[in-house]
């Protein structure tokens, strides 16, 4: 491996990093709102609203996103109806039709993760907030909400994971974010494996980062489940003698 | 010129797509299956590794399954692709070829495929390895059954039955990053799409096309594995 071409790669990969940042949580942002929207419409128990979720989390789920993505970036510009609304100018933005793709893509996964966090909520703690008088609307937000969080947090760290890795496709709509500006130095100078290693190494980075930010704040969320401080030292005193 | 219709794409005419279209998702689901082998494979070896192996073979399917789950497999199909082809130039050279030579393509994301998918395979054995009792196990021991044959008879059908909806769900995935294999310029079902759609300005129509391919395969396999799962747990007792 040659050093110095290692560093020079890894300085231009890193002047790309805002962008494929920008990207993911651009679209976990958006992705998450759209998410809890169809989990709750799945579990809304009105039918209507029940079977779009299903239809949507079908067709999101068994089609490629670089599909999603090509039929959002190139497929529209096919009617003028959409070249010429005030939309255009959005739709147009190969940035903009990247979060687009993705938002509604992990909207279809981080939905069943989230539905999966609401049904957890065990019925009781809803009987007993609506007992102590909350009104509906209080109750998902300071009851069920905060449980169902909770409770899908692991897997919802999953899917963030994914989004982040999702991003390089935006790459192949020529978006210059890490992968994009990887494949550029691959092709101009053939070394693949030099390029491979730094920005693996750069995704890595930011998914083990990633991957502790969730562990902390399922940590922080889960204090009932630790033993208190000094109960803990109480009983490792207890071991000791 | 009037542009032909949806329904005009889908014909078998002289204005239709139609066979070209099944050719290319005949490939997609070429490159899934070789793929989904290659990853098999590996992760059968990755799992013993991990299940049985020292701690050299422990630590290096360690960090195999966490390097492939953390990085794109878009940057995977780059570095086979392209590294492939540089590395078949440069022994090209050696016998007086001179120029570029290409990695095939086909073989490149197959490979690619395979190697991400090698990941999720192995964790999806070993998952279904933990699953499988002692007992079991003890009493093939207790029978006087070889290590082969115990392997053979007790330990690889049980893990595949825990493993069969792991192995689904892999399935689904590898089917749809098969279309990342696109941009080595295999003729695939989204290769094929792209040529048609710029040659008739109608990206909206074959990308459309397109998605209700993929669905329609993933729907078919979704219903042969839970036939599958159904068939394989027949001695399963449900409470």
């Amino acid at each position: 491996m040659d050093w110095e071409f290692t560093q020079e790669t890894f300085v231009s990969l890193v002047s790309a990093l805002p962008l494929t940042l920008s990207l993911a949580a651009t679209a976990i942002a958006l992705g998450a709102i759209l998410a809890l929207a169809l989990a709750l419409a799945r579990t809304s128990g009105i039918l209507v609203l029940d079977w779009f979720a299903r239809a949507y989390v079908f067709v999101f789920r068994g089609t490629p996103l670089l599909v999603q993505i090509f039929l959002i970036y190139y497929g529209l510009s096919q009617f003028p109806a959409v070249r010429h609304s005030i939309f255009w100018p959005v739709l147009r933005d190969a940035y903009w039709c990247a979060v687009m793709a993705l938002s509604l893509n992990t909207a279809a996964y981080a939905s069943e993760i989230i539905r999966g966090g609401l049904l957890s909520v065990p019925h009781g703690q809803v009987e007993a907030a609506r007992a102590s008088g909350m009104p509906r609307l209080m109750v998902f937000r300071r009851i069920v909400l905060p449980l169902a969080i909770r409770q899908a947090l692991p897997g919802y760290g999953n899917e963030m994971i994914s989004m982040i890795k999702a991003t390089s496709l935006a790459s192949i709509i020529t978006i210059m974010e890490v992968t994009g500006v990887a494949a550029r130095i691959i092709s101009e100078t053939y070394r693949a494996i030099e390029v491979f290693v730094v920005a693996g190494f750069i995704y890595l980075a930011i998914n083990f980062l990633l991957t502790r930010l969730v562990q902390l704040v399922e940590f922080k969320l889960s204090p009932h489940l630790r033993q208190p401080e000094n109960a803990a030292q109480m009983a490792i005193a207890g071991d000791a003698r | 010129m009037t542009q032909p219709g949806f329904f005009d794409l889908l014909s078998f005419g002289p204005d239709g797509w139609a066979k070209a279209l099944m050719a290319g998702a005949w490939m997609t689901i070429l490159i899934a299956l070789s793929g989904y082998t290659i990853g098999a494979i590996i992760g059968t070896f990755g799992a013993w590794a991990k299940i049985s192996g020292g701690k050299t073979l422990r630590v290096a399917a360690d960090a195999y399954t966490t390097v492939l789950r953390g990085i794109p497999d878009l940057l995977v199909i780059y570095l086979l692709y392209f590294g492939g082809s540089a590395a078949i130039t440069s022994i090209g050279r050696l016998f007086g070829a001179d120029g570029f030579i290409s990695f095939p393509g086909f073989l490149a994301g197959a490979l690619a495929v395979g190697i991400t998918s090698g990941a999720q395979h192995t964790e999806v054995f070993r998952g279904a390895f933990k699953a499988v009792h002692r007992g079991e196990i003890e009493a093939a021991i207790a029978c006087g059954m070889s290590r082969s044959l115990r392997f053979r008879r007790i330990i690889a059908p049980l893990t595949l039955r825990h493993a069969l909806p792991g192995l689904g769900n892999v399935w689904q995935v590898v089917l749809k990053e098969s279309a990342l294999v696109s941009i080595t310029g295999v003729v695939e079902l989204l290769r094929q799409s792209q040529i048609g759609a710029g040659s008739t300005g109608l990206p909206f129509d074959f990308y459309l096309i397109a998605a209700l391919i993929y669905l329609a395969i993933s729907t078919v396999s979704s219903i042969a594995m839970r036939q599958a799962e159904r068939h394989f747990s027949r001695g399963v007792r449900r409470g």
